[in-house]
């Protein structure tokens, strides 16, 4: 038997991870990053001439579900045509008889990456840029359930990606998918119940609202409202455990939307991705947010605030006016 | 020592064969079953007894012929469930309690008694063992002894299969590139005016034979295992991604 040293061995267990690429248009150039059902790979497009990442099923994993499940987010992927959602070129099988799909290689950085040493504003504005994706891919009848700072990237140009559809869903009551007149993908909805397991826990914890934690299978759109409110939770406070209530730092307001936002009721949240991410740009514009009642007080501060300018020079006229007239009786 | 080019005939390459022909009561299934467990395992048991318990070479070469004596006489496997861990855990705590046993008998150990195998390289293993770090711990080494036999029971097959196929070339081309230490390994251009082909064959065989090894290492772990879930526990470690 030839004796293998330490060094070849190594090297052949990190080579039969490598896809098997033969016959395809693509050569590997590197691993990028592991996910729950597969790795994805950076590699060449041959033909194209230009990177793209290849979502590669793990060698050993059972190959009917799970290569099912991998068509199936290529598919869904390949329908929700909107810059917020990462473009799929191609999907097929490989020569090792895995599954993949090739998408568009987003350089950039994670959500968690790219907000650190962001102010405030910066924030709301990335969560309203979030929001829209997801609220174009509710309209469409799709439940993304795993909406996480890992799963949003801020590309090269700002542009702000809503990563990893693995675990979405066909909703059972999505919206009318054809308002705007744009055509939607039509999965099969009997095979996508089966491959995503329905009637069992899929997410991540702090992520997940409780109706998807129990594993029920009356989970909506509204799922993926309270993930929305957990990771504003995160970019305010660095923890979507923490509640924002219990930091003073974050201005009530937005404790508000966060706390509706992740509602145990599912008809507490807001019933939008869009009309969240409405209330946060109210804040924005020193507006009055829709989950927060404000006292009379507040409600003058946050005019003050808001028209502090115009205020200053109307009250520093009428104190001219007042000086005016005193010093003219004189 | 059997070589697994011989095991191929005996054991048809069926589904987690072995394991199932190890627990049965037909007594020649399970001796040959054994026989095969023994080649993959009798390198990772002996040095792991040797850094674990640092005991000398001869014993515990001794130590590992009567471990996997045991495993044949009394019956270790029949009491290996798969769903409570895995296979190469399970024999690494029967050689644990072997060993503590002996140890609380003062049972001194047989030299050379109980073997089912006269020829197992312990010299070989013994160079091997020099040159592993100190700093290594004798579970992680089992694991990494574990893997190397893996792949050299698969490199057998893939020998076995190449030979077979006609396509020993691609063997060959597969060894002196992908399996030996020397650096700079040859280059594509070399080996192909090495054996007379275009350079692009030689991409070509190349890929063929890491195919088809893979296939084969794959397959051989198979064979070792007792379920699906099992194989493809192993395999995931195998291939060092996180098991979920």
């Amino acid at each position: 038997m030839k004796q293998l040293s330490d060094r070849i061995v190594a090297k052949l267990q990190a080579e039969m991870q490598v896809p098997d690429l033969a016959g395809t248009r693509y050569s590997v150039v590197r691993h990028l990053a592991r996910g729950g059902m597969g790795s994805v790979w950076l590699a060449d497009d041959m033909v194209l001439n230009r990177r793209v990442a290849l979502k590669v099923l793990d060698l050993v994993a059972p190959a009917d579900d799970l290569g099912a499940l991998l068509l199936r987010e290529a598919r869904i992927l390949a329908g929700l045509e909107h810059p917020g959602i990462v473009p799929v070129h191609d999907a097929g099988t490989l020569a090792d008889g895995r599954t993949f799909y090739c998408m568009k290689y987003v350089e950039g950085q994670t959500l968690a990456q790219h907000i650190a040493g962001k102010n405030l504003s910066e924030k709301l504005r990335l969560l309203e840029r979030i929001a829209e994706p997801l609220d174009f891919a509710h309209a469409r009848g799709f439940i993304h359930r795993d909406l996480k700072p890992e799963n949003v990237m801020i590309g090269a140009f700002g542009e702000v990606l809503v990563m990893d559809w693995g675990l979405a869903k066909v909703a059972a009551t999505g919206r009318k998918p054809t308002e705007d007149g744009i055509s939607m993908v039509v999965p099969d909805p009997q095979n996508s119940s089966r491959v995503t397991g329905q009637g069992s826990v899929l997410g991540t914890p702090g992520y997940m609202s409780p109706e998807q934690e129990h594993g029920g299978n009356e989970v909506d759109h509204r799922t993926d409202i309270f993930s929305l409110g957990a990771l504003l939770a995160f970019m305010l406070t660095g923890s979507s455990e923490e509640a924002p209530a219990a930091t003073r730092a974050v201005p009530r307001p937005l404790r508000a939307i966060c706390e509706k936002a992740m509602a145990t009721d599912p008809n507490a949240r807001y019933q939008s991705a869009r009309e969240m991410a409405a209330d946060t740009v109210r804040y924005l514009s020193g507006e009055p947010v829709l989950a927060y009642p404000e006292g009379w007080f507040e409600r003058v501060g946050r005019i003050y605030a808001r028209h502090r300018t115009a205020i200053v020079l109307v009250g520093a006229y009428l104190l001219m006016r007042v000086f005016f007239i005193l010093f003219a009786r004189r | 020592m059997p070589s697994v080019t011989s095991q191929a005939g005996i054991f048809p390459l069926t589904r987690h064969s072995v394991l199932v022909a190890a627990q049965s009561a037909d007594p020649v299934a399970r001796s040959l079953a054994i026989e095969a467990i023994t080649l993959a395992y009798w390198r990772p048991v002996y040095k792991y007894v040797r850094m674990k318990w640092n005991i000398n070479r001869e014993d515990a070469a001794d130590f590992t012929q009567e471990f996997f004596a045991h495993l044949l006489e009394k019956e270790f496997l029949n009491s290996y469930d798969s769903r409570k861990g895995r296979l190469r855990t399970f024999l690494r705590t029967c050689a644990d309690r072997l060993f503590m046993n002996q140890m609380r008998d003062c049972k001194r150990l047989k030299r050379g008694g109980g073997s089912p195998h006269g020829s197992l390289d312990f010299e070989q293993a013994e160079r091997e063992l020099a040159t592993v770090p100190s700093s290594e711990s004798p579970e992680a080494r089992f694991d990494k002894e574990w893997v190397r036999s893996l792949f050299a029971l698969g490199l057998q097959r893939l020998r076995a299969s190449c030979a077979s196929g006609g396509k020993m070339i691609q063997f060959e081309l597969f060894e002196l590139h992908d399996l030996e230490d020397d650096d700079p390994k040859p280059s594509y251009s070399q080996l192909a005016a090495k054996f007379g082909l275009a350079t692009t064959d030689v991409t070509n065989y190349l890929a063929f034979a890491r195919r088809e090894f893979r296939r084969c290492v794959l397959d051989q772990l198979r064979e070792m295992t007792a379920t699906d879930q099992e194989f493809r526990r192993e395999a995931q470690a195998l291939l060092g991604v996180d098991i979920r």
